[in-house]
C-alpha cells in the first residue's frame, strides 16, 4: 500500500469522523453536514477501492491515479463551495429582512411611547389650569406687584 | 386567559385557517389560541385574527420546525400548563384535544401524547402509499429505540405538558422534526404514548414534504436518528436548567 493511499484514507477517513462529531455535538446542523458527508464518503471509497480509482483515472486520461483523486477532491470543494455562497446569500438575505423588521417595530416603540407620553401630559394639563392659576393668583396676593 | 394553549403553524393556509382556529374554539373552548404564520405570502395572518387567534408573524419562511418552537418559546414565556400542536391545513381534527387532554392528565408521569392516524384500523385519511413506507420505516426505528410501540412517528398532532414545552423551548430539531422531537423525549427520560385518532386530508396548501423531498427527508431524519443513538446524555446548553427524570415526576 503507497504512502499517499495511507495518506487519503486517513484523512477522508478522519474528515468523516470530524464530521459526524460535530453533528453530534450538534454544533453541525444536518442540513449543512450532508454534503460534507457525502463528499468525504466519496474521497474514502475511492481512496480505499484503488481499482475504482484507477480506471475513474484511465477514463478521465490521467496517468497517475492519485492526481485523479486531487481531480475528484477539487470537484467536492468546488461543489462545497458554492453550497456556501447560496447558504450564506441566503443568510444575508434574511437578515436584511430582520433588520428592516426591527427597524420598523423600533419606529412603531417610539411612536407609541411618543403617543403614551402625550396622553399622560393631557391628563396633567386637565389637572393643571386650576392649580397652576390658584397658585398664581396666590403669588400675586402675596407679593403685590411693584 | 386559559391555562391550555393551541399551537397552530400555517404557511400559506388561507383557505383553512379561519376553519380551524373556528373549530378549535368550539371544540375546545379552553384553549388558547396562536397561530404562527411562517413567512405566508397570502391572507393567512389577517384570516387568523378575525377568527379570533393570536397571530405571531415571522417575518421569513422558519420551516415547520423552527415555527412550532416559536410557538413553545410562547407558551414557555405566558406559562401554559399545556400546549397543543394541531396543524393550520385542516388535517388534524380539533375534536381530539380533549381526548389528548384527558390522556395527558390521566397519567401524572406522562409527558407527551400523539394522535396515531395508524393505531385504529380502518378510518380516516392515511396518506399515500410511498409516504405510508416511509412511515412503517421510522415507526420500527423509533419503536426499537424507545422500547415501546410507537405506530405514528411523523403525526404533527401532539399535546405536551409544562415540562415538555420547557424542553421543546429551549431545543427543537430544524426540519421535519416530529420523528426527532419523540426521540428527543426518550432521550430526557420523558414519557410519551400514542392514542387513536383519525385524520383528515388536507384541506388547502401543499405539504412540507414536497414530492421532490421524500429523499433529502428519509436521509436526513436517518442521519439524525443514527447520530441522536450517539449522543450520550442529553445535549444542554450551560445554564440551562436540566430536564431530568427527576422533573418528570
Amino acid at each position: 500500500m503507497g504512502t499517499q493511499r495511507i495518506i487519503a484514507i486517513a484523512i477522508s477517513g478522519g474528515m468523516l469522523l470530524l464530521i459526524l462529531e460535530l453533528v453530534r455535538r450538534k454544533r453541525l446542523m444536518e442540513r449543512y453536514a450532508l454534503l460534507w458527508l457525502f463528499s468525504t464518503l466519496l474521497l474514502l471509497v475511492l481512496s480505499l477501492w484503488s481499482g475504482l480509482l484507477n480506471s475513474l483515472a484511465s477514463a478521465l486520461g490521467v496517468s497517475y491515479p492519485p492526481s485523479a483523486l486531487f481531480a475528484v477532491a477539487f470537484g467536492v470543494v468546488l461543489v462545497l463551495l458554492v453550497h456556501f455562497s447560496l447558504a450564506v446569500s441566503h443568510l444575508s438575505d434574511q437578515n436584511k429582512v430582520l433588520a428592516q423588521r426591527l427597524g420598523i417595530l423600533q419606529r412603531q416603540v417610539q411612536e407609541q411611547n411618543e403617543h403614551l407620553s402625550t396622553l399622560a401630559q393631557g391628563d396633567a394639563l386637565k389637572d393643571a389650569p386650576l392649580g397652576e392659576g390658584a397658585r398664581a393668583r396666590d403669588r400675586e396676593q402675596l407679593t403685590p406687584t411693584s | 386567559m386559559n391555562r391550555y394553549l393551541a399551537i397552530v403553524p400555517a404557511h400559506n393556509e388561507a383557505g383553512a385557517i379561519t376553519d380551524t382556529v373556528e373549530e378549535i374554539h368550539r371544540f375546545a373552548p379552553d384553549f388558547d389560541v396562536i397561530v404562527i404564520d411562517d413567512g405566508s405570502t397570502d391572507a393567512t395572518a389577517s384570516r387568523a385574527e378575525s377568527a379570533g387567534a393570536t397571530v405571531v408573524r415571522l417575518p421569513f419562511n422558519l420551516g415547520i420546525g423552527g415555527a412550532v418552537q416559536t410557538g413553545y418559546l410562547y407558551a414557555q414565556e405566558h406559562g401554559y400548563e399545556v400546549a397543543v400542536q394541531i396543524d393550520g391545513d385542516g388535517q388534524h381534527d380539533p375534536r381530539y384535544i380533549g381526548e389528548l387532554l384527558a390522556c395527558l392528565q390521566a397519567d401524572s408521569a406522562l409527558n407527551m401524547v400523539t394522535g396515531s392516524r395508524f393505531l385504529r384500523q380502518g378510518d380516516g385519511h392515511r396518506s399515500s402509499a410511498t409516504r405510508r413506507v416511509g412511515i412503517r420505516i421510522f415507526a420500527g426505528l423509533v419503536s426499537l429505540i424507545t422500547g415501546r410501540r410507537v405506530t405514528d412517528p411523523t403525526s404533527g398532532l401532539r399535546m405536551t405538558g409544562r415540562v415538555g414545552i420547557e424542553l421543546f423551548a429551549r431545543d427543537y430539531p430544524h426540519d421535519y422534526p416530529e420523528v426527532e422531537a419523540i426521540l428527543m423525549m426518550h432521550a430526557h427520560r420523558l414519557n410519551s404514548c400514542e392514542i387513536p385518532v383519525a385524520m383528515r386530508p388536507r384541506r388547502s396548501g401543499v405539504s412540507a414534504i414536497s414530492s421532490t423531498q421524500p429523499i433529502y427527508y428519509m436521509i436526513k431524519v436517518l442521519l439524525a436518528v443514527f447520530i441522536g443513538l450517539f449522543r450520550s446524555s442529553p445535549v444542554v446548553e450551560q445554564g440551562d436548567t436540566p430536564v431530568n427524570a427527576e422533573h418528570a415526576i
